[in-house]
């Protein structure tokens, strides 16, 4: 008996640490996860840059003699500025020669900075004919080697940056002309094929308006289906059919919701594709059930006694619900909507299927423009090659992330602070 | 000279609602219906207008004329094909369009103003205001709680009307017992490569395996964490431990994607590289177990909640007679609870076979049919995304094909629900 009695002490430890270990698997993955894409991530919010000074030649911009405002504009912004950045890398670099040496001594710059020099002399015409120290954005390539993602003890056919790429760059950081700063353009630019130039503005602006529409529209008709079905409906086989659907709906996979959104409203009613409005729309199907399901359990948890009174002094059956019950159960409809939304700010699958996977690069301005959202950005950048979007991923996912923590501790916050404990 | 005062029936504002809801209410169905016909009108109207002649041309390029039509009429000029019926149709077009606006304007407005004045005109004091608007507002509340049955028939009948066109092309034998899945369809009638098999046993064996894997992760890890935090954890480990799991639970799935992607399968490449074997980079078993990890919170709280349902009296008893924890754990509690967790589970499986965006990034677009977990393998819902998310036209078998597995996808997710409700249903003993 004392044998059994100590191996079964022993089968008791074991089982207890499997539970312990159970729940360090769990936690030790979401560890590796977010270490993982902190790790990449972190970087995407500092750029490099490249100091050069830059000659404004009079010559590549022509007579400007007697010219109005507007042809003055127009001829400022048709400059050859890929020209003047030639130009100003090859004074700084005048032992180069041969086109593809320049070529390469050019590629250390990004394409943006065609743009960054054109707004320079456009917004300060008196620029022309004079040399000006400017920073400009770097190629992602040097981003990435400043940032030590390139390894440089790789034989230079494996590299995508040359030997004489690494010895210009390593010249240009010697004489404090390569410095590292705050990355706005990823929290304000749009989409873009070059990662040193892409950011998620574009697809923050398409995430919100999506979401509005989603909240607009399941919010109001889920309270009042939940209403509904908790105060006014009969008790029959056609409201046991509702209450059967809503559940099965809530457990429906999220892309059979793209599904009938692609059917329903772009081939149906011809809405225009890739819209927040469709996107939206869609998104509020897929919310529906679970906001109705929130709204019901914080409509059941009113005590009837408060109805009971309100009845007692002469309210209707509707004053009740609309003065009484729901002003009572609004925090937990809240709590409800607030998970319901921070769920469908995740979904990238409906969003799929309705025409949002487009390369959208301008800012959307209204509901029926074509848009991104936030999770098929990251689905899209995901895919692409250059290793200077592996960081911007990572970047846009902790943002994304930020976002959901703040709407769940926003949503228990609230949860225990005004929920009433009858 | 003053008499008794009136009584209302209702309180003012009710009146006012009254009147106001019959002028507005005849006003906007008039908005609706106009909008919502309008499309169909005006396409057939300017189709069938004099001097346009359209019956040589075939269906796509109908509808692309009709875009064209459009999109002149609406001012955007950019590259339009220099066709005299364009230019004729849009005209017609613009016009019947301002026509139509005025009309449906001026007969909304009339039916405003009907409403108002019939509405007006039965003010008194003993009409019950209130009751009447209260049905009104009760009929909406009727409407937005059928909104949920509309959402199911919607989906069941937009999927069933592409899959029985689907099937017109491609016979269901050959779709649900096939084993070769390779969508393609000519898009000239000499291309090569354009027989296209529809084949769908694969990617069913496919989803089959990763599910799984996932399963096989996530079951022990959700019940036995479920468990710990049950009956082993304190105060503190369960205020630490819970927060975590809905952290997970919480995670967007494009994240876990990109994670299992860009770490767990190279890892495991390389990790079976040095043991000899030939691991794909988008292995089955990579996306099986971010995919377990990621069910794992969605066990773990439905178990808790089937053993929580346990009472206390059973699990005193069994401890009373001098059973150990684990053996109160393994021969009371969890036999009580089983009907709540196998439910768990099924419903935890129709999760698996629904997720798509982790099953796109880390699993393989091939369909291979294999039960080796170490090779890449295709699912149901990556097929749909890379089938829909390309370029083909809209009728042809291959964007139809999708909607036949979505519909599969729909019906096998549905079944999996519903057992997972009557196990529960039948089996759950009912102890108060």
């Amino acid at each position: 008996m004392q044998a059994r009695l100590a191996s079964r002490h022993a089968a008791e430890r074991r089982f207890r640490l499997y539970g312990l270990f159970a729940i360090g698997v769990a936690v030790a993955t979401l560890g590796g996860l977010l270490f993982s894409i902190v790790g990449k991530g972190y970087t995407a919010f500092v750029q490099t840059e490249i100091l050069l000074d830059v000659y404004f030649d009079a010559a590549a911009v022509g007579d400007l003699e007697g010219l109005g405002d507007d042809e003055r504009t127009a001829a400022l912004r048709r400059v050859d500025y890929a020209g003047l950045l030639r130009d100003s890398l090859r004074a700084q670099f005048p032992e180069v020669e041969g086109r593809s040496a320049v070529r390469a001594l050019t590629a250390l710059v990004s394409a943006g900075a065609r743009t960054t020099l054109r707004e320079e002399l456009v917004t300060d015409p008196d620029l022309l004919a004079r040399r000006v120290p400017l920073w400009l954005t770097a190629d992602d390539e040097v981003d990435m080697l400043m940032k030590g993602q390139v390894a440089r003890d790789l034989p230079e056919s494996e590299r995508r940056l040359s030997d004489a790429q690494l010895a210009w760059v390593d010249a240009l950081a010697a004489e404090g002309r390569i410095r590292t700063v705050f990355n706005r353009t990823f929290l304000t630019a749009g989409d873009s094929r070059e990662p040193e130039l892409a950011g998620i503005w574009g697809a923050l602006v398409g995430t919100v308006l999506t979401l509005a529409v989603t909240l607009a529209v399941s919010f109001p008709m889920g309270v009042l289906a939940a209403v509904y079905l908790e105060e006014f409906a009969p008790r029959n086989r056609w409201t046991d059919l509702i209450e059967v659907n809503i559940n099965n709906l809530a457990a429906v996979p999220s892309i059979v919701f793209g599904l009938l959104g692609l059917a329903v409203f772009l081939n149906v009613l011809n809405l225009p594709r890739s819209a927040p409005l469709v996107g939206g729309l869609t998104l509020a199907l897929m919310t529906l059930p679970t906001i109705i399901i929130a709204a019901r359990s914080a409509i059941l948890s009113v005590p009837p006694s408060i109805r009971e009174a309100a009845r007692g002094v002469g309210a209707s059956p509707l004053q009740v619900v609309a003065h009484h019950v729901l002003p009572l159960a609004l925090p937990g409809i809240l709590t409800g909507a607030i998970i319901g939304m921070a769920r469908a700010l995740g979904e990238t699958a409906p969003l799929l299927m309705i025409g949002m996977v487009a390369f959208i690069v301008d800012v959307p301005a209204s509901l029926t423009d074509a848009a991104t959202a936030l999770p098929v950005q990251v689905f899209l950048w995901a895919d692409s090659p250059e290793r200077g979007f592996v960081e911007k991923v990572s970047g846009a996912i902790l943002v994304l992330l930020t976002f959901l923590l703040l709407m769940n501790a926003g949503a228990i916050v609230m949860r225990q602070k005004f929920e009433k404990r009858w | 000279m003053v008499d008794r005062p009136v009584e209302l029936q209702s309180l003012p504002g009710y009146y006012g609602w009254y009147a106001a809801l019959w002028c507005l209410v005849p006003g906007v169905v008039v908005a609706l219906v106009w909008l919502g016909s309008a499309p169909w009108l005006l396409d057939g109207a300017t189709l069938n207008g004099p001097g346009i002649d359209l019956a040589s041309r075939s269906e796509a390029e109908v509808s692309l004329f009709m875009n064209n039509v459009k999109n002149l009429a609406s001012g955007n000029i950019a590259s339009l094909p220099d066709d005299p019926t364009l230019k004729l149709a849009a005209e017609r077009y613009g016009e019947l369009r301002g026509r139509g606006a005025a009309i449906a304007s001026a007969l909304a407005a009339l039916f405003a103003c009907a409403g108002f004045s019939y509405a007006f005109r039965r003010i008194r004091p003993d009409l019950a205001a209130r009751d009447r608007i209260e049905r009104v507002l009760r009929l909406t509340l009727m409407a937005c709680s059928t909104l949920a049955v509309l959402i199911t028939l919607g989906i069941v009948f937009s999927l069933l009307a592409e899959t029985l066109r689907f099937f017109e092309k491609v016979s269901p034998i050959e779709f649900l017992f096939g084993t070769h899945w390779s969508p393609q369809t000519a898009l000239r009638a000499d291309q090569v490569g354009s027989s296209g098999s529809f084949g769908a046993v694969p990617i069913f064996t496919g989803t089959l395996l990763i599910t799984s894997i996932a399963m096989l992760v996530a079951v022990p890890v959700g019940l036995m964490s479920a468990v710990y935090m049950g009956f082993y954890a304190g105060r503190r480990a369960r205020a630490f431990a819970k927060p975590l799991l809905e952290v997970l639970a919480g995670v967007p799935t494009v994240v876990y994607g990109f994670f299992a992607a860009l770490a767990v399968g190279p890892v495991m490449r390389d990790v079976g590289a040095s043991l000899g074997l030939s691991v794909a980079s988008e292995s089955a078993l990579a996306a099986g177990l971010i995919m377990g990890v990621m069910i794992i919170p969605f066990v773990s709280s439905l178990s808790d909640d089937a053993i929580a349902a346990v009472p206390e009296a059973m699990r005193n008893g069994s401890l009373g007679l001098g059973a150990t924890e684990s053996e109160t754990i393994r021969n009371v509690i969890l036999p009580a609870a089983l009907p709540g967790i196998v439910s768990a589970f099924l419903l935890a499986a129709s999760r698996a076979i629904g997720e798509t965006m982790i099953v796109v990034m880390a699993a393989g677009m091939a369909a291979n049919l294999t039960a080796n977990p170490l090779e890449a393998v295709t699912t149901v819902t990556v097929q749909i995304v890379t089938l829909l998310t390309g370029d083909q036209e809209f009728d042809s078998a291959k964007t139809l094909s999708a909607f036949a597995l979505g519909l599969v996808l729909f019906v096998v997710t549905l079944c999996l629900n519903l057992i997972a409700l009557a196990v529960v249903r039948r089996f759950r003993e009912e102890y108060e």
